[in-house]
Order: structure tokens, then sequence, then C-alpha cells
């Protein structure tokens, strides 16, 4: 008798939980949802912890990242002192990592970020103008389609000459095109709903429209997109410096590490292969928050 | 029909001369004069204006860019800096090496991105199901240099199985179908075809669950067919699209082979296209990139138009 009551009580409360969560915001509901989802969450955590790593890596580095020694290059990983081993040029290869990972992740999110705002801006621009201005905009776009993704990043840091700006140049170049395609599909799906002709019929002007309507609308989808674009972007970033394109040396930065440290293989293969892994681990975890978010905020494609 | 196919191979021409267009302009975004790219840093004066007037760097952008089209279309992609050879003869042989990396990571890629994504789909939530998503994702976001690297770590420095560099025995790069040949080709296909593997497992997998929610599935499977000829079906539903997504990725491939041929020093465009960078070849990585990006829009007009052949549901007209 008791565990009946006790049960349909908890059921009461269960819906009456529901029906709370329904009249919620949308933001609260996406918030529950990643909340359910414990991969999205580990995810989140692994990078937060190493956004704050590198954030604070000059307290909580061991080493000078540009110190060198001739008499301790190429440590093996657990020399005491030196955690993660040394360098080519005897500096320590955690603090490296630690250091690295500022450039590795400024590289990876800047240019998305640039192409974020500027693909919106001409993606909605060409979805809700349509006609030439769509034409122009569109066409040149398919352009910048006609080169791989790698080989056009390639070619105008390759012809601009080495160095961190016209990589983060090259890149957000690279990201801006894909980004039109999305926000242009977006716009134009949501151009011709019903609440955008009332606020037409009601007087509102195309660039009002736009700020009150079609932003909202079209923000989160063209943002899930951007995020999945950061772990490419990211890979990316890290294989310019590793063709010698992105950072140069004495900076530190994982994918320049990774070149550095390739002559290293036949010495100390673990310590040369170890900046790689960061990447690795940083570019999944983002791929995977990407993943949990899209589906949490129900974006499809 | 008739017409779209021609509409689109039409379209293709614009596409074309925009593409060479970018190319033309990546000489004119380097730093620096234009004629650097063409003479040696250290020739005479006079010499450098006999150039630049025989060049045609003198006169109007649009004039030169038209003189340089028209030489590229006879197959004149001007002289490496480096080495005073056409930029042509080297990069015929470096075309036919990453051809060939390409079409063997690609060729695995699918293989396994199929089996993969084909299992996937049809066993969704599965356990089968988990772990190729997991490979998928894993596919997408590795660093394949990295991988690469790793790959030599373990085969080659670590069990001293398979060579670590170039494409054939003692750095000859005459390629023959012999294992001394073959085993140069294991490591940087594997590491190659980890991306197309990744993206094409998490497409199959996609189109398959979808069609297997399909109701002439269920018709199907009504009227008494066993797995194998639902599989047939799914399979003819499926090809136009998984093709699709296939030709892309072989596209991809030649042009990002870069950096995993400059990881097994692998003779092709890529190693081509990385001392071009080291020694500010201007030529020959405009030539490089020209090259490839036309590869990239014939494949990209190809599979449209396969892929409209192959399936009758696309009406295009």
């Amino acid at each position: 008798m008791s565990t009946a009551t006790t049960a349909a009580a908890a059921e009461l409360a269960v819906q009456a939980r529901q029906a709370a969560a329904a009249s919620d915001g949308y933001w609260k509901g996406v918030l529950r949802r990643v909340s359910r989802d414990p991969m999205t969450i580990f995810c989140t955590a692994v990078l937060v912890i190493m956004f704050l790593a590198i954030l604070f890596a000059p307290l909580i580095a061991p080493h000078d990242p540009y110190q060198g020694s001739m008499i301790r290059r190429l440590r093996a990983i657990g020399t005491p002192n030196y955690p993660l081993g040394t360098d080519e040029l005897g500096r320590d290869i955690l603090t490296r990592l630690l250091y690295g990972g500022r450039l590795s992740w400024f590289m990876g999110i800047v240019p998305v970020l640039i192409a974020f705002s500027v693909g919106t801006m001409l993606g909605v621009t060409a979805g809700f103008m349509g006609g030439r201005v769509n034409m122009l905009i569109m066409r040149v776009t398919d352009i910048f389609y006609a080169f791989p993704s790698v080989l056009l990043a390639v070619a105008i840091s390759g012809a601009l000459g080495a160095g961190i700006m016209n990589a983060i140049l090259a890149l957000s170049l690279v990201f801006v095109p894909p980004i039109i395609r999305v926000a242009e599909s977006v716009t134009q799906g949501v151009r011709n709903l019903d609440f955008v002709d009332a606020a037409r019929a009601s007087g509102a002007s195309g660039l009002t429209i736009v700020r009150v309507h079609v932003l909202g609308n079209v923000l989160g989808p063209i943002f899930i997109y951007a995020t999945s674009q950061v772990s490419v972007c990211m890979i990316l970033a890290s294989g310019l410096s590793f063709l010698g394109l992105g950072t140069r040396p004495p900076e530190a930065e994982w994918g320049l590490m990774l070149n550095t440290l390739r002559t290293a293989i036949y010495v100390q293969p673990w310590v040369a292969v170890l900046p790689g892994v960061c990447i690795f681990v940083t570019s999944i975890c983002f791929n995977l928050v990407s993943d949990g978010l899209r589906q949490a905020m129900d974006v499809k494609g | 029909m008739f017409f779209y196919l021609l509409r689109r191979v039409l379209y293709a021409i614009p596409i074309a001369l925009a593409v060479g267009f970018v190319c033309f302009m990546l000489v004119q975004i380097a730093p620096g004069d234009p004629i650097n790219a063409i003479v040696p840093a250290d020739a005479p004066a006079d010499v450098v204006e006999q150039v630049r007037r025989d060049y045609g760097l003198d006169k109007p952008l649009a004039v030169q860019f038209a003189i340089w089209l028209s030489k590229v279309v006879q197959g004149d992609l001007g002289r490496s800096l480096a080495t005073g050879r056409p930029v042509w003869d080297d990069l015929r042989s470096a075309i036919g090496n990453t051809l060939m990396l390409a079409a063997f990571a690609s060729g695995l890629g699918f293989i396994m991105g199929t089996i993969l994504g084909g299992l996937a789909g049809t066993f969704r939530g599965s356990i089968i199901d988990r772990a190729a998503v997991t490979t998928a994702v894993a596919g997408v976001s590795v660093p394949h240099y990295w991988l690469g690297m790793v790959l030599v770590v373990v085969f080659s420095v670590q069990w001293n199985m398979l060579p670590a560099m170039g494409a054939g025995p003692g750095g000859s790069e005459d390629w023959a179908w012999n294992w001394e040949h073959m085993q140069h080709l294991v490591l940087p296909s594997i590491t190659l075809a980890v991306i197309p593997m990744g993206i094409v497992t998490r497409t199959v997998r996609g189109i398959v669950a979808e069609i297997m929610n399909q109701e002439f599935v269920t018709a199907l499977r009504g009227k008494g067919l066993g797995g194998w000829g639902v599989f047939l079906h799914v399979v003819k539903n499926a090809a136009p699209n998984v093709l699709a997504v296939m030709g892309l990725q072989l596209g991809y491939l030649m042009g990002g082979s870069i950096l995993v041929e400059t990881v097994f020093s692998w003779p092709g465009t890529g190693l081509l296209l990385n001392s071009a960078i080291f020694q500010r070849d201007l030529p020959v990585l405009q030539g490089t990139i020209l090259v490839l990006a036309m590869f990239f829009v014939t494949l990209n007009l190809c599979v449209d138009l396969i892929q409209t052949g192959l399936d009758p549901r696309i009406k295009r007209g």
C-alpha cells in the first residue's frame, strides 16, 4: 500500500518536473539534455582543464619554454625534473606543450571565429536578399569550393610566406565559404516562414526583420556548424606549422614541435609523438562536444 | 536531362577560369615584386628588365592574366626557380605518384568505411554501431601527419617491418609492381585512408539507417525476402550518394596528401609543394596548385554527372 502511494507520488513529481521543464526556456532544455550526456560532459571537462592549463602556463610550467641546454638533449619520458623528457634543443617538453597549447588553440579558434562572423554576414545577406546579391555571393563562394581545403590553406599561406598572421588569414579564407553556404541555406529556410511575412506586412524594415526574426533562428545552426570546424581548423593550423608555414621557431606550437621533433623519432620516438597526442585529444574533444551540442540543440544536418 | 548535363559542363568553365585566376593571383599576393618569382635574386638589372618585358609584367594585370592563361593552356607552367627545369616536367611524375597513393588510400578508406558504416547503419544502437561511430570520430579528428609518425615509430623504428620513407628501395623513384616497391605504399596509404574512412563511415551509416527505415524495406521483408535480398536493394539505393561522397574524398586526398607525403618523403605533388614552399619557388607552387585544383574541379564535375546518370530519382531539368 505504502509503496504504491510512494510510486504514485513519485510519478506525479516526475510529471510536474516535466511540465516545469517544458515551460522553461529553450536554453534550459539544451542544458538539461547536455547534462544527461556523459560523453559531452567528459569532453567539456577535458577541454576546460586543458584551457586552464594553457592559460596559466607561466604559473604551472616547471621550466622556461625557450631555455635549452646541449647537455640534456632528447631525454626520455620520466627523467627526473623533466617528466615528459626534453626536445632536440634540451628544452622541457611539458613546459613547451603547455605554452604550445596557447598558440595551437589560438590558431584553431580565431580563424573559425573570423569565418563565423564574416560567413554569417555574407550568408544571411545572400539568403535574405536573394536575386542578384545571392547570385554574386554564392558564385564567388563556388570558386573557393573548387579547392580542397588543405590545398587552399597551403596555397595562400605558401604564397604569403610563414607567419602566424598569414596562417590565420589563410585559414579564415578556408572556413568562410562553407559557413556562407550553411548560413545561406538556413536563412532561405527561415525567410519564407509566416512570421517573417507577418513582420514584413506590419511594416518592419529588412534590417529589423533580419535582426529580430532571422538571426535568432539561424545563428544556432551556423554556430553548431562552426564549432564542428574548430577541430578541423586546429588540425589544419598545426599542419601548416608542421610544414613550416604557420608559427616559426623558437615559438612553441604543437604542430611546429611535431615538425622539429620529427628528426628525433629514431632516438626518442615516444617523446617525439607527444605534441600530436595533444592535438588529437583536443580535436576529438571539440568534435564530440560539437556533436553533443548538435543533438542537445536539436539541429539537423 | 540533356540540358542539365550541358549546363553543368558549361558551368565548369567559368569555375575553371576563376580557379586559374586565383592561382595567378597567388604570385601577385606574394610579398615582393612578382619578377622575383621568375628570375633569381642575383640577376643583373638589365636582365631583370628584359625578363619583365618578355613576361609582360609591365602590362596591366588583366593583360598579364591573359598572357599567363594562354601559356598555361599550352602546357607552359613556367620554369622552376630552383632547378631551372620546366615546372610541368617535375609535376608530371609527381602527379602519378600522388594519384597512386591517393587511389590506394581512398580504396582502403572506402572499403573500411563502407563495411563499418553499413554494419553500423544496419545494427543501429548496437555495440558494433558504437564502435564504428567512435572509429569514425577518431578518424576525422586525428592529425594524420601525426598518425603517420606514430606508424613509423611502431612499424619502422620498433619492429623494423616496413620502410619509413620514399617510394622505392634506395630512394629510387621508378615505380615497379613488386613487394620491394609496394611495401613503401603501406604506411602512407593507411595514414591517408583514415580521413575518408571516417567520413565514409558516417555517410554510409546515415544513409543505410535512413533507407532501412523506409517502407519499401518493410514491404520487401513482408514479401519474405531474406537478408541478402534486402541488402541488395539497400545498396542500390545508397550507391549514388555514397559514390558522390567518395569521389569528393578522392579529390580531397589528392590535395590533402601534402602533409602525409612530407612525413613519408613520398615523391608526389605534396613533397614538390613542400620543397617549393621552403625554397620560395613560386612557379612550382603555382603550377602544382593549379593542376591539383583543376583535377578537383574535373572530379567534381564527373561526380555530379555520374550521380545524375546513376540515380533516376534525380530529375534535373
